[in-house]
């Protein structure tokens, strides 16, 4: 397992590297468009070969993984931290409060969000930058995305709310907000570190499919989610295995990271 | 004698397999939603006109092949001179599918029920261009006048498109004249439709038309299952077939592909020329200036759009009428070349220039604006993207937005809040009456500027007046002098920037007989009744 | 304080109808605030149809007044409640049909997807997790840890097509969904029960691994695994959107869908609602459960 993680480790470095200094490692701009040879086979002038409009998939791909590298760990944080302090909060009060919170949760998890998203859109100018737009749409995703976890935290830290240490804890002066961020949170890790990974690529897929409220990236920018809407059309995944290396990438590097902190999600 | 018996064997079975081949089955194929209504006459989407037209009785009908008028429920018509009157002479013997007698009356009340002020759709708004009543006067038993309140140009191709319906069946607009009727409908699901025990008509042979039993509609919204279904012979055709699809069915099965040449359809672009709308004004300015729309036009490229984003199923547009339609396509009209070094010209007298590879107006403003376009059309998100890059050539910085189709129509037709937009136009009709809302100023669906109290500009008062000249003409080679110089007008001014005309691409099993895909809608089943299934028919679901 | 059966029962009696009482508060909620997320969305309103250019002028004004808002919010949703008090869910502008019907139709499509898809998650997704904690390898927990990853990588999409390809019931593409997020839950909240110090004592003391799993780690993780129970219904509920829209089923997934699109207000009101009551069914019996748990673990 060592070995495993220092290559996990030494491809994930390798990756940073290709989508920090994209210039060195692809000759053309991910935005041209060589519309002689559109959906073409791998080659040496280009390693992925070509999308629909004559772009280098290999220069998109190392631009992609750069926005969504960054931007959905970010989203995934801003949700756990969410859901850590309503779902914790709520659970450690308990009575009412827990209920209240609850029922609150349950609500906000059955709303039409998309409604939400789309009036965004409609706030945003049409020229907005790409970047801002897809940075909008991981923030948005990010506070909408804590649901879900705060339920499973609340029931964990209404479990430990009991427990002895938490009493010893609080016997020994420790409350309120210390008690909370002390004892209770580090034992709440395994769930909200369970939330931070599920959703890093639940977050980049959907920011995909947010493409079509006119939001998350906008052409010529590529992301991985938009990269593997290439793959939602039976028409080009039956003659153009190529197009499956973004996916094989995302799911390599997820799991390389997986493989990197595995150790942290155990407790000792 | 056992070779004798044998032979007498084989040309028994040779005999009912052909006759089997003639009579019987099931045609399956998909609708690609739920059909909102079976009332004829409030037919606005696809789906139900599926079913109207499998369902329909019509009086003459347009051969889709021939585009010549046919003879149906009327064996003989006749327009008066002012255009305002049709008569009929009705077929005898007729009977709806519940048994309910066919008769002049049922064609009246068809009428007087299209005429109803409180219906709106889009046929109804067809018959009633200036409003009024119809006056239906029964002649004979067989005979009926109808006279409209105003001459309507291309009267009896219009015809085509009224199901007539029974004035006296209790199962009110179910029962039809039509080769088929609806027997089940699982909502959301499928539909099967029947063949009309009653239908009137039959082939050379006296046999009763149609041929095939039964149609099966399955809903399916989704084209990719759609195209699996048919290669795998769960589905018999798709009417209208993508591109990608196209090519994809070419490569497996290529005896399905069909490719019918050029459609009716147009993709285009407009930029918003409302005084209102919230731009700014130097944009406004822009959007107005005939050279900017010309250069633009002029830098963006065609051939590229239609072999790129439709793998060369489509060809560069020329205007709002395809070269499909031939009688009416100005033939003198060719598409804008591609030409950037003349639309920097143009621009230069507009007082644009480059600057450092970015294109500024006279006041110094960079020209930057976005083409929004309807998300999940893949086809006009490629189109986008590749007019992106063709206007980096002038220095124009494009952003691409793709919204849901119900923020786009709000942007469009409610709030103007939008630079340019790029979608497309159906076109279901031949004449240029069904367009008469396009390019007249006053109209709601005049684009680029719609609802103006008066002509904004003198190039808009002239097609007006065109326009309205053509309607009212009843000599089709007046209207189509008229009609020619409305595109020529089009063609100078681009208030619509036409890019491609694509191909009408549709994929047949080879086990449907006498199918021969056209241009006009319904492009595969246009001639339902005289369809056959061959014995080897796909396999069920 | 010891509490007889007859005063236990009063009081179980008395949280269950608060607990109605709480979810029949929200699901009201939860409906008026859906319309107005739809009733101030851009696009509420507007029909496709409008843009058929063979409509005239006229017609396409009586269509903008028929779409178009006739009374303030609160005062819809008042007489839409009292409407629904009589049986009558107002009707769908989209498909033109009483939304009762519609949802009568196709509410059983979804909830047969709900069933089998939740038992297939959880099935995988419980399944594996225990098969982690109980082999306590890394080699086991890596191999599951990076088959919950593809599948979380895969969109549902192309998760449907590659189902549709091979043939397989579409339904289950739900299941293949939720298995990764119950596993990666259920697999830190069994780990983290797997280490607390009695188990080990249990272990060291001899007892069988079944044992130890059955009746000292789940009895643990119990409330926290049922509280996920809860959500995971959430998540087969936003699941079934794209598979019944990508897979052509006619659920009320779908109809959401359409709703949405065609900024239906009607049939999306009754949607929300739907969706509420179901949420807050699964979690508060999943909480009423995991409290009773706890009570007879203490």
């Amino acid at each position: 397992m060592k070995h495993a993680r220092t290559i996990a480790i030494a491809f994930l470095a390798i990756v940073g590297v290709a989508c920090l200094l994209p210039g060195i490692f692809s000759a053309s701009d991910y935005a041209h468009q060589f519309r002689d040879i559109p959906n073409a086979a791998a080659s040496h002038e280009h390693w992925l070969g070509t999308d629909d409009l004559g772009r280098d998939r290999f220069s998109r791909v190392l631009y992609g993984t750069r926005v969504s590298l960054l931007l959905a760990p970010t989203a995934a944080l801003i949700a756990s931290l969410l859901a850590a302090t309503i779902g914790g909060a709520a659970g450690f009060l308990g009575g009412w409060m827990e209920r209240l919170v609850m029922a609150g949760t349950d609500l906000f998890l059955s709303l039409p969000w998309l409604f939400l998203l789309i009036t965004v859109r409609a706030l945003l100018p049409l020229n907005v930058a790409p970047l801002t737009s897809v940075i909008i749409t991981f923030a948005l995703l990010g506070c909408l995305g804590w649901a879900a976890a705060a339920r499973v935290v609340c029931a964990d830290a209404s479990s430990l709310r009991n427990s002895d240490f938490i009493l010893l804890a609080h016997a020994s002066g420790s409350g309120g907000w210390r008690l909370l961020w002390r004892h209770l949170l580090p034992n709440l890790m395994p769930v909200l570190y369970a939330q931070f990974w599920i959703s890093i690529p639940v977050f980049i897929l959907t920011e995909a499919n947010l493409g079509i409220l006119g939001l998350g990236v906008s052409e010529p920018m590529p992301s991985w989610g938009s990269l593997l809407r290439e793959l939602e059309s039976y028409s080009t995944i039956s003659s153009n295995p190529w197009q499956f290396v973004p996916l094989l990438l995302f799911i390599l590097v997820v799991s390389c990271f997986h493989m990197v902190v595995v150790d942290r999600e155990l407790p000792a | 004698m056992k070779k004798h018996c044998s032979r007498l064997l084989i040309a028994v079975l040779f005999v009912l397999g052909s006759a089997f081949a003639q009579t019987g089955g099931e045609l399956r194929f998909c609708l690609r939603s739920e059909p909102k209504t079976f009332n004829p006459l409030l037919v606005e989407e696809d789906s139900s006109d599926t079913v109207r037209y499998l369902t329909a009785g019509v009086l003459v009908r347009l051969n889709r092949q021939t585009q010549q008028l046919e003879p149906e429920l009327a064996t003989a018509w006749k327009t008066s001179k002012d255009g305002a009157t049709i008569t009929f002479t009705l077929r005898q013997n007729v009977r709806f599918s519940d048994g309910t007698p066919f008769s002049a009356q049922d064609v009246a009340y068809t009428f007087q029920q299209l005429m109803d002020p409180n219906l709106h759709s889009p046929l109804t708004d067809q018959f009633r261009p200036s409003g009024g009543n119809v006056q239906t006067k029964i002649l004979s038993s067989g005979k009926i006048a109808i006279t409209f309140p105003a001459p309507i140009a291309g009267l009896d191709k219009l015809i085509d498109l009224i199901a007539i319906m029974s004035g006296k069946s209790p199962k009110k607009e179910m029962a039809v004249l039509g080769p088929y009727y609806v027997a089940e409908n699982k909502a959301g699901a499928y539909l099967v439709l029947q063949r009309n025990p009653n239908y009137w008509k039959h082939d050379s042979s006296g046999r009763q038309l149609p041929y095939i039993d039964s149609v099966r509609l399955d809903i399916q919204q989704n084209r990719d299952l759609e195209l699996l279904r048919l290669l795998r012979g769960e589905i018999h055709f798709v009417n209208s077939i993508d591109a990608e699809y196209f090519d994809k069915v070419m490569a497996d099965k290529p005896s399905m592909a069909h490719d019918a040449g050029p459609s009716l359809d147009s993709e285009h672009m407009w930029f918003n020329q409302v005084a209102g709308s919230p731009l700014p004004d130097y944009k406004k300015a822009w959007f107005r200036s005939t050279n900017f729309r010309r250069a633009v036009s002029e830098s963006i490229n065609r051939e590229d759009l239609a072999r790129v984003a439709f793998r060369g199923h489509a060809r560069p547009a020329v205007g709002m009428v395809s070269p499909a339609n031939q009688f009416w396509f100005n033939a003198k009209l060719h598409p804008h070349p591609f030409d950037q070094a003349s639309a920097l010209k143009r621009l230069a007298q507009d007082g644009f220039h480059l600057q450092g590879g970015v294109l500024r107006d006279k006041s110094g403003n960079v020209v930057e604006f976005s083409i929004m376009t309807n998300s999940g059309n893949k086809y006009r998100e490629r189109m986008a993207t590749m007019i992106q890059q063709d206007l980096l050539g002038i220095g124009v910085k494009v952003n691409v937005v793709t919204l849901d189709f119900p923020s786009l129509i709000e942007r469009i037709t409610r709030t103007f809040n939008y630079e340019a937009c790029l979608l497309g136009l159906v076109n279901t009709d031949l004449d240029p009456a069904s367009l008469m809302n396009v390019w007249v100023s006053s109209s709601e669906n005049h684009q680029w500027n719609p609802s103006q109290k008066t002509p904004e500009t003198a190039w808009e008062a002239e097609i007006d007046r065109l326009m309205k000249a053509q309607a009212s003409a009843l000599d089709d080679r007046k209207r189509k002098e008229y009609y020619d110089r409305v595109q020529e007008i089009a063609w100078e001014q681009e208030p619509f920037i036409y890019l491609v005309t694509k191909n009408m691409l549709s994929a047949v099993s080879p086990s449907v007989r006498n199918a021969t895909p056209v241009v006009l809608r319904p492009q595969v089943y246009w001639n339902i009744d005289r369809l056959t299934l061959h014995p080897e028919v796909a396999s069920s679901k | 304080m010891f509490r007889g059966p007859a005063l236990q029962h009063k009081n179980t009696f008395r949280d269950l109808a608060k607990c109605a009482a709480t979810i029949l508060a929200t699901v009201l909620l939860g409906g008026l605030l859906g319309a107005t997320l739809l009733r101030f969305a851009p696009g509420y309103g507007v029909d496709e149809a409008e843009l058929d250019t063979r409509l005239s002028n006229g017609s396409i004004q009586a269509m903008r007044q028929a779409n178009g808002p006739d009374e303030n919010l609160l005062t819809f949703y008042a007489h839409y409640l009292g409407r629904m008090l009589h049986g009558d869910l107002g009707i769908s502008r989209t498909l033109q049909r009483p939304v009762a019907q519609l949802v009568a139709e196709r509410l059983p499509e979804t909830l047969k997807s709900l069933g089998l898809g939740l038992l297939l998650g959880w099935l995988l997704g419980l399944g594996m997790a225990i098969a982690v904690t109980l082999s306590r390898t890394r080699v086991v927990d890596t191999f599951a840890g990076l088959l919950s990853g593809i599948l979380l990588c895969v969109p549902a999409a192309v998760l449907a097509l590659l189902f549709v390809l091979a043939r397989a019931p579409a339904r289950l593409v739900i299941g293949v969904i939720i298995f990764p997020k119950v596993f990666r839950y259920a697999r830190n909240l069994l780990a983290r029960s797997a280490a607390l110090p009695h188990v080990l004592m249990a272990r060291a003391k001899g007892v069988g691994e079944s044992r130890v799993l059955l009746w000292h780690i789940l009895p643990t993780a119990g409330p926290q695994l049922l509280a996920l129970f809860g959500v995971s219904v959430s998540m087969a509920l936003a699941a079934a959107i794209p598979v019944e829209v990508l897979c052509d089923l006619p659920g009320i997934g779908q109809l959401a869908w359409k709703a949405a699109l065609g900024r239906d207000l009607y049939l999306l009101i009754n949607l929300t609602m739907i969706v509420t009551l179901v949420t807050l069914i699964a979690n508060s019996a999943s909480d009423f459960v995991g409290h009773a748990f706890r009570t007879s673990a203490a």
